[in-house]
């Protein structure tokens, strides 16, 4: 076993219902303490209601490398986007 | 407000002795905590830790100040903290022993928290209304300190042969400065018969039930009761807090009525 703690991802949700948030990571040899740290760490300032904890290696992300191919194509499609309805006045503010 | 909540039931001599006893050993167990700040194994528990010592210094302000209210000469929480002699403290002796490696000063930490955790429990329904609120708020904070301290000892004490060793030693050190926290005097038989806190004796049995659980997790033993130091709640206290004072008291004696 590796003497070094793993690395886990952080999750907050704020005060007001939203999602859970990425704030950031930390150093535990467990979930249970991993809680515990998050709740010293990123919870001091009366941040949250709630943590979630996942170990960093569970987590896969999109490479890179792969931006191009990945994002770009939606770059060119702006009728995915609602902003061809003419909403009427009485909606008011959307 | 001060006067207007003054039971004269209550001896107010014994009372201010008591709030002081609780402060005392918030404000010598939260500056001993504060010393690993930097220094602790890892980043995560130097925060936890000095969540811990902001806790037990926020929870002194309150006592303390009290105390002041309840003295009524003038004294502030601060004055109490920075100006007052060795003799005059009134903390235990366990929070003044020095902090050791990381496993001692949990250990110190946990047998305090789960005596803290029952006094502050019992204390919620004081006759007195500011000492209920007092405890009411700490609680809280305690009950996380519990928790924590709890499961680091059992991780520690169940850990690797070399964490079980350190964690037995210390114990085994430690253990003869827990009987100080249920022997009592005049002043807590005055206070238990006011309602306002409980005798120290009676939080004994939940002390040895949280701590026999703990230890036996553990793995670890429990030493016999033996010859128990005593002394800190009358302020005869060990070569230690002098140290401690020096340093926490070190820049009102130096600059008299410094502030920010």
């Amino acid at each position: 076993m590796s003497s070094e703690w793993p690395l886990w991802e952080v999750f907050i949700r704020g005060q007001h219902g939203l999602n859970h948030r990425h704030v950031g990571s930390l150093h535990a040899p467990d979930a249970e303490m991993a809680i515990h740290n998050a709740r010293d760490v990123y919870t001091r300032r009366n941040e949250g209601v709630s943590i979630w904890v996942v170990r960093s290696s569970e987590i896969t992300a999109s490479a890179p490398s792969e931006k191009g191919p990945l994002f770009d194509p939606s770059n060119s499609k702006v009728y995915r986007h609602p902003t061809f309805f003419d909403i009427p006045d009485e909606v008011g503010h959307m | 407000m001060a006067t207007a909540t003054l039971d004269p039931a209550v001896d107010q001599a014994a009372l201010f002795e008591f709030l002081l006893r609780l402060g005392d050993n918030a404000l010598i167990l939260g500056h001993r905590v504060s010393e690993w700040c930097g220094h602790s194994p890892a980043l995560e528990e130097d925060i936890a830790l000095s969540n811990t010592a902001l806790d037990l210094i926020g929870q002194t302000q309150l006592w303390l100040g009290l105390a002041g209210e309840v003295e009524g000469k003038g004294r502030s929480a601060d004055t109490l903290a920075y100006l007052r002699d060795g003799f005059e403290f009134r903390n235990i002796l366990l929070v003044e022993r020095p902090n050791g490696d990381f496993g001692k000063t949990l250990m110190r930490q946990f047998l305090f928290d789960a005596w803290h955790f029952l006094m502050l429990k019992a204390l919620k329904g004081s006759t007195d209304r500011r000492i209920a609120e007092i405890a009411e708020k700490a609680s809280k904070e305690v009950a996380y300190h519990l928790d924590r301290s709890r499961d680091l000892v059992i991780r520690l004490g169940d850990g690797t042969a070399e964490s079980h060793r350190r964690m037995q030693e210390a114990l085994d050190d430690l253990w003869a400065f827990t009987g100080e926290m249920f022997m009592g005097d005049a002043v807590d038989a005055a206070l238990a018969e006011a309602g306002v806190a409980p005798t120290p004796h009676s939080l004994k049995a939940g002390w040895d039930e949280i701590i026999e659980e703990t230890l036996a997790e553990a793995t670890l033993k429990t030493p016999a009761d033996a010859y128990m130091h005593k002394g800190g709640r009358r302020g005869v206290h060990t070569e230690h807090l002098g140290f401690i004072l020096a340093e926490l008291q070190f820049l009102q004696r130096a600059y008299p009525g410094a502030t920010w």
